[in-house]
């Protein structure tokens, strides 16, 4: 395997640049994943047919709460890339492990809110307008899931095999993954509470 | 749930199809124990992850398929072959043309064009293999765990029976109740995410992995028809898989989105499947125009005509194919003005279609034209295509379209369009390529008995259907009466049908005949072809090139022959190739049981085999494979042996 040393490590063989490339299309892909499940969502936003509509059970504090836990794990999981950029595992680690927190946080936050949407009689079942919305957060919060599995992974095999150009092409990729989940969140954000607010 | 449930019963021909699939299943095992064939067949195919090798079993799958689904459609023709005819009931007739079309359209034509061009591209663009090669075996088994799946349904549980587009709320639990359509959103779900990595890896595997000096313009006419075909399967399948799941969710998990209370919409249905739906036509179709392109050009020993315009207008029609959906239901009362903005941007197809049209026929102007089986399927796919593709513009003005709709025009028309599309693009390029992986070609003689049969009897199954159609009969219809005087045209269509499957036999004879009695070939290059997949000795060592071809010209290769220079300079270096491995069957298999608790809703062990699966995922991350070296003393020792006679 040759490896060019001129650029970063994530970067440094030709496998690893056909990872980077081939997870950017895989991102085109869950983009429009994500666009059908928002067409999805709009389409049946005004169907709350018997159930209650989204200004009546859509609450600022723990959305505001999640998306600042969101934002920032955006935020430190860049730190953590920039650390291993310089080639500082120990700091790499630690900005992965707050990152991972976070997003631990975030997915009890929204678990708390689906919780509360069920006590207050919205269920999936109920309308088509919750069957959208909870489709559509659900996937999300199942990414988040995925992504904190499968960080632990990859911050287990740093802290055992150190950067390698293996283990730096994950991190990145991962964090890749984890930006676009924050991009998601933020049309959410905007799209479904501050709109399903006004 | 009872045992009378679990199995479908009651019918003698299910009985019978149960009984042969527990023959089959005693005797594959019993055969590779017998003649001690476990570890070749798990050494060298289950686990493999070499691109060629993953093309055959797609296409060998896709053949198995096409008996499948030609089963079913000789069944759906014997019952309307008379009036008032008992041979099958509604409901068996429902299964029948629905498992017809998910077959015929998601595993038979979806994994032979992925089966070709497994084998081709690679070649075409001198790599040793695929960008993903693990990731591409993991498509493979998704893939055929997937077609698995859904072909138990017919014995165990029941098959889906709203249709190959299942619109709701007819495939709703409440007019659906078996476990039927439960089937179609799994086995679907699994096929469709193998197809999605099966596109990101093309694309990447084509932008990244071309020969040194092939720039995108210069790639062959395939290769390019492939590059938007999986840009096209990564913008569409997505859709497909929200559609799939969100029908997952209101089947078995009681939400409102196609329901008909509470806010459900069954039109987001029909759109969702549509969205997703055209495309998947010009994912099967373009790949189909890449192989005519090649067999084209090769055949009357001229330069494709056109090479630019042929690839801006399979662009064009990748566009359109995204804003067209809505002509499948133009009578689904949606406005004037919808319906009129669908009409003219599917009617704008026609334009790009034609411009590759006139181009093929212009490189076989004044060309030295050899008739050779490959090339008669793409001589015999330009006039019939073009019926299909003119009875495609009238069906695609909304107004006359309330006259065709739901007719046994539409029938044909669809039939015109992807028979001798695909399915003879496809039967094409198997001929073509036959020889570059098996070392020697189909015979001719019996190829073109196959393809005579296979082309008259076409026309004469599918154009009494246009003429039903006119007449009123409309599809999915499982009998008549006789004063309606459909009977005399059905019939005829029946006798097609039969010609249809000795042609099919035939071809498959062939493959046994050829095997056992044709000449092997020893150039490499057979047909005096352009690209470079003909440049290497067939069939394949494992690496394809030993030295990496250098390209500075299109059909690098034919002009490489003709000023005798060579492709290949340099010395051999050491090779790099991926490591088999078993886990993607592993996966596929527990996607396969996955699949099939979820469809039976038994909950726990879905998620045991969820879990598995997840595991998988989790050795793959943990696992460390660097994969292998091929030395330079082992290609050494390969290329003599495989040029020796002719270097």
């Amino acid at each position: 395997m040759k490896i060019d040393h001129s650029l970063p490590l994530e970067y440094s063989t030709e496998e690893n640049k056909l990872k980077i490339l081939g997870f950017w299309i895989f991102l085109g892909a869950e983009i429009v994943l994500f666009s059908t499940l928002f067409a999805v969502y709009f389409t049946l936003q005004g169907n709350f047919a018997d159930g209650p509509s989204a200004s009546q059970i859509f609450e600022l504090t723990p959305v505001m709460i999640e998306t600042i836990l969101l934002l920032t794990s955006s935020f430190t999981i860049g730190l953590g890339i920039h650390a291993m950029r310089i080639g500082s595992k120990k700091a790499m680690m630690t900005f992965f492990g707050i990152t991972l927190l976070l997003g631990l946080g975030f997915l009890g936050v929204e678990i708390t809110e689906f919780v509360t949407y069920v006590h207050e009689g919205a269920t999936m079942q109920t309308s088509a307008f919750l069957s959208g919305l909870f489709t559509l957060l659900g996937t999300h919060g199942a990414h988040v899931t995925f992504g904190l599995l499968w960080g632990g992974a990859i911050l287990y095999q740093v802290k055992k095999r150190g950067l390698t150009p293996e283990t730096a092409n994950k991190s990145f990729i991962f964090s890749l993954y984890w930006h676009f989940l924050d991009v998601v969140w933020i049309f959410i954000f905007s799209f479904v509470y501050l709109k399903g607010m006004m | 749930m009872k045992w009378d449930e679990f199995f479908v019963t009651g019918e003698p021909m299910i009985y019978a199809a149960m009984v042969s699939i527990v023959l089959v299943s005693i005797a594959i095992p019993a055969g590779l124990t017998y003649f001690k064939k476990w570890g070749y067949l798990w050494n060298n195919w289950l686990t493999t992850v070499d691109h060629k090798k993953i093309g055959i079993m797609y296409i060998i799958a896709a053949l198995l398929m096409l008996f499948r689904g030609g089963v079913d459609a000789l069944l759906m023709r014997a019952q309307t072959a008379i009036p008032e005819n008992g041979l099958l009931d509604g409901q068996h007739y429902n299964e029948i043309f629905t498992t017809h079309g998910i077959i015929m359209i998601l595993f038979m034509a979806m994994p032979f064009i992925i089966g070709l061009m497994n084998v081709v591209v690679p070649l075409q663009i001198g790599a040793r293999d695929v960008a993903f090669p693990r990731l591409n075996a993991i498509s493979f088994w998704l893939f055929f765990f997937g077609a698995m799946l859904l072909n138990i349904s017919f014995v165990i549980g029941g098959s889906p029976d709203a249709g190959w587009s299942a619109y709701f709320p007819l495939a709703s639990l409440e007019f659906s109740p078996t476990v039927g359509n439960n089937y179609y959103s799994l086995a679907l779900q699994i096929a469709g995410i193998g197809t999605l990595m099966t596109g990101i890896n093309f694309l990447v595997t084509i932008l990244k992995m071309r020969a040194p000096g092939m720039k995108l313009m210069k790639m062959p006419m395939f290769t390019w028809s492939i590059l938007i075909t999986s840009v096209i399967i990564i913008f569409a399948f997505p859709v497909l898989t929200v559609a799939l799941a969100l029908m997952m969710l209101d089947r078995q998990f009681g939400t409102q989105f196609f329901a008909m209370q509470n806010g459900g919409m069954d039109m987001l249905w029909a759109n969702l499947f549509w969205v997703w739906g055209h495309p998947e036509v010009y994912i099967v179709i373009l790949p189909a125009f890449g192989i005519y392109s090649e067999i084209i050009a090769t055949f009357a020993r001229k330069n494709l005509y056109g090479y630019k315009s042929m690839v801006y207008s399979m662009i064009a029609i990748s566009l359109l194919s995204f804003l067209v959906w809505v002509h499948h239901f133009y009578t689904m009362g949606h406005g004037v003005m919808v319906n009129s903005v669908f009409s003219i941007t599917t009617m704008a197809i026609a334009i790009p279609t034609g411009v590759k049209i006139f181009n093929w026929l212009f490189t076989l102007r004044r060309g030295k034209i050899s008739f050779t089986t490959p090339m008669l399927y793409a001589l015999a796919f330009i006039p019939i295509f073009t019926i299909g593709g003119v009875t495609g513009v009238m069906l695609a003005m909304a107004s006359a379209d309330y006259q065709y709709h739901n007719t046994m025009f539409l029938v044909a028309h669809f039939h015109y369009v992807l028979i001798p599309g695909t399915v003879f693009g496809v039967i094409a390029g198997f001929h073509y390529w036959f020889p570059k992986v098996f070392g020697f070609k189909l015979n001719e003689r019996l190829g073109k008995w196959a393809f005579w049969f296979i082309t008259i009897s076409f026309n004469v199954t599918f154009f009494p259907l246009f003429i039903l159609g006119l007449n009123g009969m409309t599809r999915r219809m499982y009998t008549y009466s006789a004063s309606t005087g459909y009977g005399p045209l059905n019939m005829l269509s029946m006798v097609g049908a039969v010609g249809l499957t000795i042609g099919f036999i035939l071809l498959v004879y062939n493959i046994y005949w050829s095997t056992r009695y044709e000449p092997r070939e020893v150039t490499g290059d057979p047909w005096d072809a352009r690209s470079l997949e003909w440049s290497t000795p067939s069939p394949l060592p494992e690496y394809n090139f030993a030295i990496t071809p250098a390209v500075d010209e299109l059909d690098a290769f034919w002009f490489a022959k003709k000023t005798n220079k060579s492709l290949f300079e340099g010395e051999y270096e050491p090779i790099h190739m991926p490591n088999n491995s078993g886990l993607p069957f592993i996966m596929g298999i527990a996607f396969f049981f996955f699949g099939f608790f979820m469809v039976f809703s038994w909950w726990i062990p879905a998620v045991v085999a969820g879990l598995v699966i997840l595991g998988t995922m989790a050795y793959r991350t943990f696992e460390q494979d660097h994969g292998h070296y091929i030395s330079v003393e082992e290609i050494e020792r390969t290329e003599n042996a495989l040029r020796g006679e002719n270097s």
